[in-house]
């Protein structure tokens, strides 16, 4: 009730009230920020989306000229069309791993954690703690030709690519889970934190046998923190360069690597322009596709 | 601003021809009332009944649509929450989380700029018992003794005007029981007009010298509880407090100072002064306590009214029995019969004649063709 | 017997695969801390092989050419970002929060966008602004940068923070003669304040860390991440170890002793 009030309270006020409704407030509030985020992330992706649509045969110290060049895009999705798919792939693979690894833990810490709850849940954010690229440089360490993963697995006739693991395609997999594994757990851990025990009890008490208990009951309730979940492991892992640089080869190379070094090494804006906004473009139409057939608006 | 207590004045509490509208909902309707100064006020109404809206606005919280609120002469219906000296008790305390007691209860004093409030802080904890708790924070307290923190921290202000939306609402029956006494006890020592919302009439008739019983945003009556108890204005009032038994009838005449009612085929008399309707359709109501049971006809007491009917149920309730009997039309009848010792219980199945003297029944007006009392949903209340 | 094992196995099943993947998170900041202790130089193979111990890179953790700079960097860009993006974020969610105005799902739109687009979109979309604008890169283009995407998380953190407060709280307030400004500073800052602190916390460690973003509009500006980057390239210096490990340990220890009067809470 007080919430209609305050929308629709005024209507047909006789006397002027004491002081007016502010109603250009919000508008006051929102001003910095949103201009900075028209004028640092709309503008920039318009100017991406121009920037795409140079002629590709001009330079940045010559400058580029507009040709509305769509060729542009014919060409960057015949060269890179394997990249783009490996992207997607991996992100794809990354995001089932981390949701198979994510929920237990999450399932754990938020219903079985008890009283060290809080302490689990810091050890989850506690890789954040250090440089994400130093923790990568150590899955180099951990994966090297004579590390002790590769020796175990050698020692249980494990069959290798090449006989490594560094510079293989698990190897770039494996970083992607490990750098993103927290942002899926925390957003099912939220959901399942507010799932009421007291659920999963009567499910029990009407007959439901664990599996069903979990299928039924749990799963279905901490669907929003599935759907947020997968998409702030899939978004992030889908545009990611630096897994596929550092544990990888160019057989992992991913569109990220690509797109990087077009522009900062190649210098050829057009194309990577091109590249980089169907990136977007992807991903959004497959973020949104997803969210829509999830039946979760509010995600975020 | 020095120490001086802005409650002094005496000053009644005044609403005149209030509304408020929520878009195409009405939640009050041109509301007229009068609380007296030093009065202790029930609104009482089942939810959504306007009540708390009503309260609301005398707040300041809402403003009205239409309409105007008076605090002595002093028209407030625009002013500000922290300009008018009015505080509230609310539902579920809104005590500050990030403050301790003591902060809490010094809040209003301290932004009214009074200096050294130390002494009126302990003074206030130690009125609603809780001298020891002024560095504990709101969560460490039990949920009555929250209710009494948000008592304090409202007094201390010394209002013209304490509302209290629900203040008891959360608490458990027996706590809630002692709360009341309480309550009372505080209101009669610091003469400071109360206005409570519940939707308790228990509650309300424990407490308020005054209560009004608010239907559709609207006042259905206003009274004394002995007074409204007594003698109901509309069958609305009569099921809401308390139970009622209404038998839809006519009035067919007058005896002397009696009048005559016709229901159901059977006829009743009742003094014209307990007749809120002279004429056409009537409610003629009774209160399940004020009928007896008789096993035979001819033991009912002369100048009694009577109804012959069948015990279908009986639940005993400790002080009482309860029993429900239909009599030939059909629409069970309630009657308590107070387990004093006197009469033998009585099966179920068994005839019986329900009686009463004509003087404790009352006549209402009935709209025609109503048959059915409204009752008041009992899921509203919860 | 064979019940009641199984009974011990299905009550703890899911605890172990939980223990076991926080293992998994655990072990590379393991081998941090073991490559910080190594006794070698940046040119040795970075394995752990003929591992010798050695307390002389913790002497001495900005001893390689370049890197304190570049970690003093960062943590300058940090603070700015984090201020910037904290201040516009909890203007934005009080309009989200509190008002009802027109515009508001584009807005939403606008403030979620960010968080649904690769970095690599965001970084690569600003330098061909930049460059198209003629801006010098450098630290306050990165910046910029960073305070444009820790703005969504701001946005969002305090947004949720603001849902959840009780709004009795701020009519009580008004209620005991306190005005609007003294209403938002007595009782709604302090009770949104933690979640404005644990924005500005994401915030720093997103733009402390961030490097995808940063690659593309740092110009010649070297932040402690792409310091470590050139070390990749060129080899690791095991500074960049001691520097892993200390934030590490000193962000852990920070975080335990914030959550000490929680355990004592409960208790009481």
């Amino acid at each position: 009730m007080s919430a209609l009030g305050h929308v629709g309270g005024s209507t047909g006020t006789p006397a002027k009230l004491e002081k007016p409704r502010k109603r250009w407030l919000p508008y006051l509030l929102l001003l910095p920020g949103g201009l900075w985020l028209i004028l640092f992330f709309a503008v920039p992706a318009i100017q991406l989306f121009a920037t795409s649509l140079y002629d590709p045969s001009g330079s940045l110290e010559e400058g580029y000229a507009m040709t509305w060049q769509f060729s542009n895009y014919a060409d960057a999705a015949s060269e890179y069309l394997p990249h783009f798919m490996r992207s997607l792939g991996y992100a794809a693979l990354t995001t089932v791993i981390c949701l198979l690894l994510g929920y237990p833990l999450a399932y754990a810490i938020a219903l079985k954690g008890g009283r060290w709850k809080n302490l689990l849940l810091i050890c989850v954010i506690a890789p954040f703690f250090t440089s994400f690229l130093i923790r990568t440089l150590a899955w180099k360490v951990i994966l090297s030709d004579n590390g002790w993963v590769v020796t175990t697995l050698d020692a249980l006739h494990v069959p290798l690519p090449d006989g490594r693991l560094l510079a293989t395609t698990p190897a770039v997999i494996a970083g992607l889970v490990y750098n993103f594994l927290p942002f899926m757990v925390l957003p099912l851990y939220a959901s399942l934190e507010k799932l009421d025990p007291r659920l999963l009890e009567a499910a029990g008490d009407l007959y439901a046998r664990p599996v069903a208990r979990f299928t039924r009951v749990a799963l279905p309730l901490s669907m929003p923190g599935v759907v947020a979940g997968t998409l702030l492991t899939f978004i992030p892992a889908a545009g990611d360069y630096i897994n596929a640089q550092l544990l990888g080869t160019n057989r992992q190379y991913m569109i990220g690597n690509v797109i990087q070094s077009k522009f900062l090494r190649v210098g050829d804006y057009p194309n990577a322009a091109a590249l980089s906004f169907t990136l977007m473009a992807a991903i959004l139409v497959l973020v949104f596709v997803y969210v829509r057939r999830a039946g979760t608006d509010e995600v975020l | 601003m020095s120490e001086q207590r802005h409650g002094d004045s005496g000053a009644d509490l005044n609403l005149v021809g209030v509304t408020k509208s929520f878009g195409a909902f009405t939640a009050v309707d041109d509301l007229s009332l009068t609380v007296p100064q030093g009065s202790f006020f029930a609104l009482l109404g089942a939810s959504g009944c306007g009540k708390t809206t009503t309260l609301r606005m005398i707040a300041g919280l809402e403003e009205p649509t239409a309409g105007r609120i008076l605090l002595g002469d002093q028209d407030v219906t625009r002013l500000r929450p922290y300009k008018r000296p009015v505080n509230t008790v609310f539902q579920s305390y809104a005590l500050f989380p990030h403050l301790n007691i003591s902060d809490n209860v010094a809040f209003g004093l301290r932004r009214r700029g009074v200096k050294g409030v130390a002494d009126q802080v302990e003074r206030m904890l130690r009125l609603v018992d809780l001298e020891s708790f002024g560095k504990r924070k709101p969560a460490q307290l039990s949920g009555g003794q929250q209710q009494r923190v948000a008592l304090a921290r409202a007094l201390i202000n010394h209002p013209q005007v304490l509302l209290l939306d629900e203040p008891l609402g959360a608490l458990d029956l027996k706590l809630r029981r002692q709360m009341q006494v309480e309550l009372k006890r505080i209101q009669t020592e610091v003469g400071i007009t109360f206005v409570h919302v519940t939707h308790d009439q228990e509650e309300a008739m424990t407490m308020a010298d005054t209560v009004a019983v608010m239907n559709a945003g609207k006042i259905e009556q206003l009274g004394s509880p002995v007074e409204m108890y007594d003698y109901p204005g509309t069958a609305f009032v009569a099921n809401f407090l308390g139970q009622s038994n209404l038998f839809a009838g006519g009035v067919t005449g007058r005896s002397g100072d009696d009048v005559l009612v016709e229901a159901h085929g059977a006829r009743f008399s009742l003094p014209a002064t307990r007749a809120r309707a002279a004429d056409g359709s009537v409610w003629l109501g009774v209160r399940p306590e004020k009928m007896h049971l008789a096993a035979a006809l001819d033991k009912v007491p002369a100048g009694h009214q009577s109804v012959t009917g069948i015990i279908t149920d009986s639940s005993y309730v400790g002080v009482s029995t309860q029993y429900l009997v239909r009599p030939a039309w059909g629409d069970e009848l309630t009657v308590f019969v107070p387990n004093s010792g006197v009469a033998a219980p009585l099966a179920v199945a068994s005839e019986v004649t329900v009686h009463w003297r004509p003087e404790h029944a009352f006549l209402l007006s009935r709209p025609e063709g109503q048959t059915v009392a409204p009752v008041v949903d009992a899921e509203a209340l919860a | 017997m064979l019940h009641r094992l199984r009974r011990w196995v299905a009550d703890r099943w899911v605890m172990a695969i939980g223990l076991i993947v926080l293992l998994y998170l655990f072990v590379p900041i393991g081998v941090v801390a073991a490559m910080s202790f190594r006794d070698a130089g940046r040119n040795a193979p970075y394995t752990l092989e003929n591992y010798k111990f050695t307390w002389a890179h913790w002497a001495d953790p900005f001893g390689a050419a370049g890197i304190g700079h570049a970690f003093w960097l960062s943590i300058a860009i940090a603070a700015l970002a984090t201020l910037g993006a904290v201040i516009l974020g909890t203007l934005m969610s009080f309009a989200l929060a509190r008002h009802s105005f027109r515009g508001r799902a584009a807005t939403n739109t606008l403030i979620f966008l960010p968080m649904a687009t690769p970095e690599i979109v965001m970084g690569s979309s600003l330098l061909a602004l930049f460059v198209a604008a003629g801006v010098q890169l450098g630290f306050w283009t990165i910046v910029i940068a960073h305070v444009m995407f820790c703005l969504s998380f701001v946005v969002v953190t305090v947004k949720a923070r603001l849902a959840g407060l009780d709004p009795r709280l701020q009519e009580a307030a008004m209620d005991l003669y306190a005005n609007e400004v003294q209403t938002f500073l007595r009782v709604t800052l302090p009770l949104v304040m933690p979640g404005i602190v644990a924005a500005a916390l994401l915030s720093f460690s997103l733009s402390f860390d961030d490097f995808i973003v940063t690659n593309f509009n740092s110009g010649s500006v070297v932040t402690f991440p792409m310091f470590v980057w050139g070390a990749s390239q060129r080899g690791i210096p095991p500074q960049i170890n001691v520097i892993g490990t200390a934030m590490f340990v000193i962000s852990f220890l920070v975080v335990l002793i914030g959550q000490i009067p929680n355990l004592r809470r409960r208790k009481a």
